[in-house]
């Protein structure tokens, strides 16, 4: 039976939906990459310099194939990134992939810490204010949490280095110390020092998510805890522990799994600025750079890779939703 | 014998910045064992109050405010939250009106189910597990041991409400307060939960509060009924002796605003009890009137003709189109509908009724079919003008009082539009008095004009909709269960002035219902519609009093019984 | 029955009274909208109000660089918060840098609203083929944060234009960049709000009076879309403010030759280790309270415009 596969609502449907989308923003985000190289700056210019001869530059342009029709150039483009090839840097001449490769782990580093950071510690405080909505912790809470969004990343981090770094000198004010290597993965936190390290811009890159994951658990709560189902639960005489955890947190879960998910891109766009401020050396500040310098394949390769990452989440984030709500699971009512 | 539960001089308050709101004031009732007692009144009466204040689960910032409530000889008013916790479930359970939000959609009945007995009842899972099953089958659910896992969606209305009655059974209490239990249900299923919850309340020998607006709902199921009104309670006694022989002015007129099923009366009566009573229409000479002018009806006998009518919406997306599930909503219709006639159109929710409605308005588009107005065939694309044209000699008037006027303009603004459209007075004065005259055929004070929508009752909203409607100069007038969303005493009115407004200018008028008494007062003939199909088309008196098919049969054996309460 | 009538007439009866009763009584609210209105004043009357002209050459003088603010040591009471490396008076350059602030970010609001809400009115209302372009495309660029997508316009549009150019516009280009980042936001809100508008009664009997659709999307179901979308737009405000401050600071927004907030800050970061800190702190603060009061503003005006949280 081939019928109740392809039906809305079955999870063969849902994922092949969702794929379809995935695939759509991947497409979306390739053509912008590569309308980067034909739009921003010449290529040629950057390759040989303002000075160049004009037949030095015809030969340039042929080499590299700018002179053939677009959709050739793009089918080119394609090819190449699929084998992970997104050529050389302009400014440091060395192929990008690896580029980015030996600035992959302290990012993703960075934000694995981060979102464990926010992920629970938000996700704790969101239930508590959720439920001890008048006590006077929950409004200081959600006082806090509301500077909490007024406040820019690079803010937090020049204050965090500025505290701890230059006026207590407990930790260091930037970099990424202590990397040992680890079957080719160059890690930080198997160290004092790259713990010591990591500290503050993890800090620095959780603390606007954990207040946004915050606000968002607390409201979806306090929406869950008026709904009917909360109240016949009451007139039915189970206890609190079974309604706040049982009843209202279950059903909190659903949308707190998307907005994790939202939240984790958000880590990865973040880290841009927090590596800036911390000069940690991963694949933002690198992007950052190429910005600067207008260094296209960095830029175009940084863009794409991000989008996976994105996408990828997004996957996950829509097959855990799939998991936890039946209602989605078995088709609608 | 004492009562069950004895409530005392009950009141309650709600503070507001405007000063406390007395929702419930100085009210006595009692519930014996094996009684049900129902409590009736109109949206505001304070009813609803009246139960949660028993189980103790007011919205705040609501507090009793005065009074005693003894449960079991023992005053519960004043007990802790904790202490209050366990009575709950234990010893009063509760049900409340929508079995759809009611449930917690992530979990499965079983496990709702077993997570109160363990609770209240203080048993093992393996044992949570047999009583459950007990339960399901007590409450009348099929095969309960294959249904414990299944989630709530996966239930219909009215087993979800079944599955809500065995859940507030599970403590074994003593006491049921049900808020509405029905309201949210079909008129079929109405009546089997109103016959579950009665059965159960005489088996188990429970003590029974039905809440309701419902004086049907009264009739089928109460022993005892208790009336309220702004918060008071106005009488109590057997049903029979209240609904026979109400002592109350306000009791007589309410039950005498219910539509009666049986006979045809010229108008309905209305409740003069209620404070501020709407105004009488007066309607001079409308004859003579602008609204009478540009008539186009005189030359056509057949106002509306349907003929094959069908619309599907799709309710299960597929990749390829012969996967894909539809509905079809209307199925192969035809009616006539002759000019200056009432026609009716009922059945329960889901027949299609409202999409036939809208399909002839031209809100949809059907799959296939003719619609012709007037003998002019609007689904025509080639005439688009004079379709249009015709099409505005159509107006309809719409459910919800609440979201059928635009909240941000005046009623004047509302009124005027169709007129300034379609520049259908000479100059702006004109369209003022035409304004004035119209808010006045209505009912409504010329007052009105300057203020917004919401500061106007559900029925004064469904008179400015009128309004707006005649603003059109319509011809035909489709009426979308126009009182549905109204108490009976605010339905009355309306309904008066539907058919003063139809006599007067000659209106033709399709009239759609799921209340068979209301349509037996309104209709000269009537369409019975199921799944999207007319089961039998008469007229009104032979349809009620000899139904022909085996559905329209079936709907007018769920009327409410009118005999207990016809004097 | 009796819950819906309480929540829905009596909510909607006295609904414009209760917004302006709960802003008197909710002191967040006055206090919020009070900074606000403050800062907007104090940023467009800089010229006004501010003690010098930190663009004019002639008021500068280096001698009078790097000085404390005038409470400490060293400071000047001609210059209350200092002034910074260059000699310029820091209460003004604030000031100044506060206008070109709240400006973008009230232009990229006002950019991300136009578009977004006429997208997503035009999705609601026709739904179809057009909703399913808009809303896809609005999808995928909500997959990315904004931030990244900021930065990312940002820089391709400044490559876009000639070096000798990139200055003089850096401030259209900033808000553009923000502008097409805030537009799903929009988007979503005005086609969510209208999607439950057309559903309502009151548009359907517009239709049957035969109003045009352009006359129905403008009169009827904009007004009341309008609600949701002015949260989004305060709540927008305040992270306009921050990614403009934000993109200055990593080098890629407003020039130090007309400096915002966060180019000030970026400027003063350098002199952050050289104990200079009132050169970084005064534009921090004030960047920090013009967002927060903005925040306190749209926190309470969501809450006092949901019905449901009453």
């Amino acid at each position: 039976m081939m019928a109740p596969l392809l039906l809305e609502g079955s999870m063969f449907y849902f994922i092949l939906n969702r794929l379809a989308q995935a695939l759509l923003v991947m497409a979306v985000v390739s053509a912008i990459s590569f309308s980067l190289f034909n739009f921003v700056g010449d290529p040629v210019n950057n390759m040989v310099g303002q000075d160049a001869t004009r037949e030095q530059r015809i030969e340039i342009r042929q080499q590299l194939g700018l002179d053939d029709p677009i959709l050739v150039q793009y089918q080119r483009f394609m090819l190449n990134v699929a084998q992970g090839d997104f050529g050389l840097s302009y400014r440091i001449k060395q192929p990008v992939s690896q580029l980015i490769l030996e600035r992959l782990p302290a990012t993703l580093e960075l934000v694995f810490a981060s979102a464990v950071i926010a992920v629970l510690i938000g996700i704790v405080l969101g239930v508590y204010t959720g439920i001890r909505r008048y006590s006077w912790v929950s409004k200081i809470i959600m006082s806090v949490s509301l500077i909490g969004v007024s406040l820019p990343t690079f803010i937090i981090g020049i204050g965090l280095i500025y505290l701890f770094a230059v006026h207590l000198r407990w930790l260091p004010s930037s970099g990424r110390a202590g990397v040992i290597e680890l079957g080719g993965w160059k890690t930080s936190l198997l160290t004092i020092d790259g713990w010591r390290s990591i500290i503050l811009p993890a800090v620095t890159l959780s603390l606007f998510q954990l207040t946004m994951i915050l606000r968002l658990v607390r409201a979806e709560m306090l929406e869950v805890m008026r709904s009917d189902y909360i109240k016949f639960a009451r007139a039915r005489g189970l206890a609190n522990r079974a309604i706040h955890f049982g009843h209202a947190l279950r059903n909190t879960l659903v949308p707190v799994i998307t907005i994790i998910g939202l939240n984790i891109g958000g880590l990865i766009a973040y880290s841009v600025i927090t590596e800036t401020v911390f000069q940690w050396p991963g694949t933002g500040l690198m992007f950052i750079q190429a910005v600067d310098f207008v260094d296209v394949p960095i830029m175009a390769a940084y863009l794409i890779f991000v989008a996976l990452l994105f996408v990828v989440i997004n996957l996950i984030v829509d097959i855990l939703y799939f998991v936890v709500d039946p209602r989605i699971r078995r088709g609608g009512s | 014998m004492t009562n069950l539960l004895e409530i005392n001089n009950l009141s309650v308050d709600f503070p507001s910045r405007r000063g406390q709101v007395s929702a419930v004031k100085k009210v006595s009732i009692g519930v014996a064992k094996g009684e049900v007692l129902g409590l009736v009144g109109e949206s505001g009466a304070g009813k609803s109050t009246v139960g949660n204040s028993v189980i103790n689960l007011l919205e705040p910032p609501g507090h009793i405010s005065g009074g005693e409530i003894i449960f079991d000889g023992m005053r519960i008013d004043q007990l802790s939250n904790e202490e209050m916790r366990k009575i709950r479930g234990a010893k009063i359970g509760t049900i409340f009106q929508d079995p759809q939000t009611s449930l917690n959609p992530l979990m499965t009945i079983g496990k709702q189910l077993s997570e109160t007995l363990i609770e209240t009842l203080r048993i093992s899972g393996a044992s949570a597990r047999e009583k459950s099953i007990e339960l399901l089958e007590s409450v009348g659910i099929p095969y309960p041991e294959t249904r414990l896992d299944a989630y709530p969606h996966q239930f219909s209305g009215g087993m979800r409400q079944r599955v809500v009655i065995a859940l507030a059974l599970a403590g074994d209490p003593d006491l049921i307060i049900a808020d509405e239990p029905t309201t949210a249900l079909d008129v079929s299923i109405q009546k089997q939960i109103l016959d579950l919850i009665k059965s159960l309340c005489k088996q188990r020998n429970l003590g029974v509060i039905i809440v309701t607006h419902d004086i049907g709902v009264i009739a089928e199921i109460a022993d005892r009924v208790a009336v309220m009104y702004n918060g008071q309670l106005v009488e109590q006694g057997k049903v029979t002796q209240v609904l026979q022989k109400p002592k109350h002015d306000y009791t007589k007129s309410l039950i005498s605003a219910v539509p009666s099923g049986d006979q045809k009366l010229n108008r309905f009566t209305v409740v003069d009890y209620i404070d501020g009573s709407e105004e009488k229409v007066s309607m001079k000479n409308v004859g003579d009137h602008w609204l009478s002018k540009n008539k186009t009806s005189k030359t056509h006998d057949i106002a509306v003709l349907v003929k094959n009518l069908s619309i599907e919406f799709s309710i299960k997306k597929a990749l390829f189109r012969k996967n894909r599930i539809f509905l079809k909503a209307v199925d192969d219709v035809s009616i006539e509908i002759m000019t200056g006639e009432s026609f009716g159109l009922v059945g329960e929710s889901g027949s299609g009724k409202s999409t036939l409605a809208r399909l002839i308005a031209g809100l949809y588009k059907p799959k296939s079919g003719d619609i012709q107005i007037f003998g002019h065939n609007v689904l025509q694309k080639s005439e688009k003008t004079k379709t249009s044209l015709i099409r505005r000699k159509m107006q309809m008037i719409f459910q919800d009082p609440y979201s059928s006027l635009n909240s941000r303009m005046t009623v004047e603004d509302i009124v005027s539009e169709p007129i300034r459209f379609h520049r259908s007075t000479g100059n702006a004065i004109e369209t003022a008095t035409v304004v004035r005259d119209l808010i006045s055929f209505v009912g409504m004070p010329s007052t009105s004009l300057k203020k917004y929508p919401h500061e106007f009752s559900g029925g004064q909203r469904q008179r400015i909709s009128i309004a707006r409607a005649l603003a059109s100069r319509p011809e035909i007038l489709i009426c979308d269960e126009p009182t549905s969303a109204l108490d009976v005493s605010v339905q009355a009115n309306i309904l008066n002035l539907l058919k003063d407004l139809q006599e007067e200018l000659n209106l033709t008028m399709l009239f759609i219902s799921h209340d068979l008494p209301v349509i037996r007062q309104m209709c000269d003939r009537v369409a019975v519609m199921q799944n999207g199909r007319i089961c039998e088309i008469a007229e009104t008196d032979k349809l009620f009093d000899h139904p022909k098919h085996e559905y329209s049969k079936h709907l007018l054996g769920l009327m409410p019984r009118m005999d207990l309460f016809r004097l | 029955m009796a819950k819906l009538d309480q929540s829905n007439s009596r909510w909607q009866r006295f609904l414009d009274n209760d917004i302006v009763y709960s802003f008197f009584t909710t002191p967040g609210a006055i206090i919020a909208a009070s900074i606000t209105f403050i800062a907007i004043t104090a940023a467009f009357a800089a010229p006004l109000i501010a003690p010098y002209n930190p663009f004019d050459p002639a008021q500068i003088s280096l001698w009078d660089g790097k000085l404390p603010p005038a409470w400490s040591d060293g400071g000047s009471s001609a210059y209350l918060l200092g002034t910074d490396n260059q000699g310029r008076d820091m209460l003004s350059t604030i000031l100044y840098g506060g206008r070109i602030s709240i400006l973008v970010g009230i232009a990229a609001v006002f950019l991300g609203m136009l578009l977004g809400v006429t997208l997503g009115v035009i999705s609601g209302y026709f739904g179809g083929f057009t909703d399913t372009v808009i809303m896809r495309i609005a999808d995928v660029q909500l997959t990315i944060p904004g931030i990244l997508v900021a930065i990312l316009i940002n820089g391709i549009g400044r490559a876009a234009l000639p070096l000798e150019l990139r200055e003089e516009f850096a401030i259209y280009v900033v808000i553009v960049a923000i502008g097409l980042t805030d537009w799903p936001q929009f988007a979503r809100v005005a086609r969510g709000a209208t999607l439950v508008e057309a559903e309502k009664e009151y548009v359907q009997a517009a239709k049957l009076i035969g109003l045009p659709k352009i006359t129905i999307i403008l009169r009827h179901i904009l007004p009341n879309t309008l609600r949701p979308v002015l949260v989004i737009a305060t709540i927008g405000l305040a992270l306009a403010i921050i990614a403009e401050a934000t993109l200055s600071f990593l080098g890629q927004g407003i020039p130090p030759t007309t400096p915002s907030l966060g180019t000030l800050i970026r400027v003063g970061n350098e002199f952050l280790f050289s104990g200079l800190w009132w050169i970084t702190l005064f534009p921090a603060i004030a960047l920090i309270i013009l967002v927060f009061s903005v925040n306190l503003l749209g926190d309470w005006m969501r809450d006092a415009l949901n019905p449901k949280l009453r």
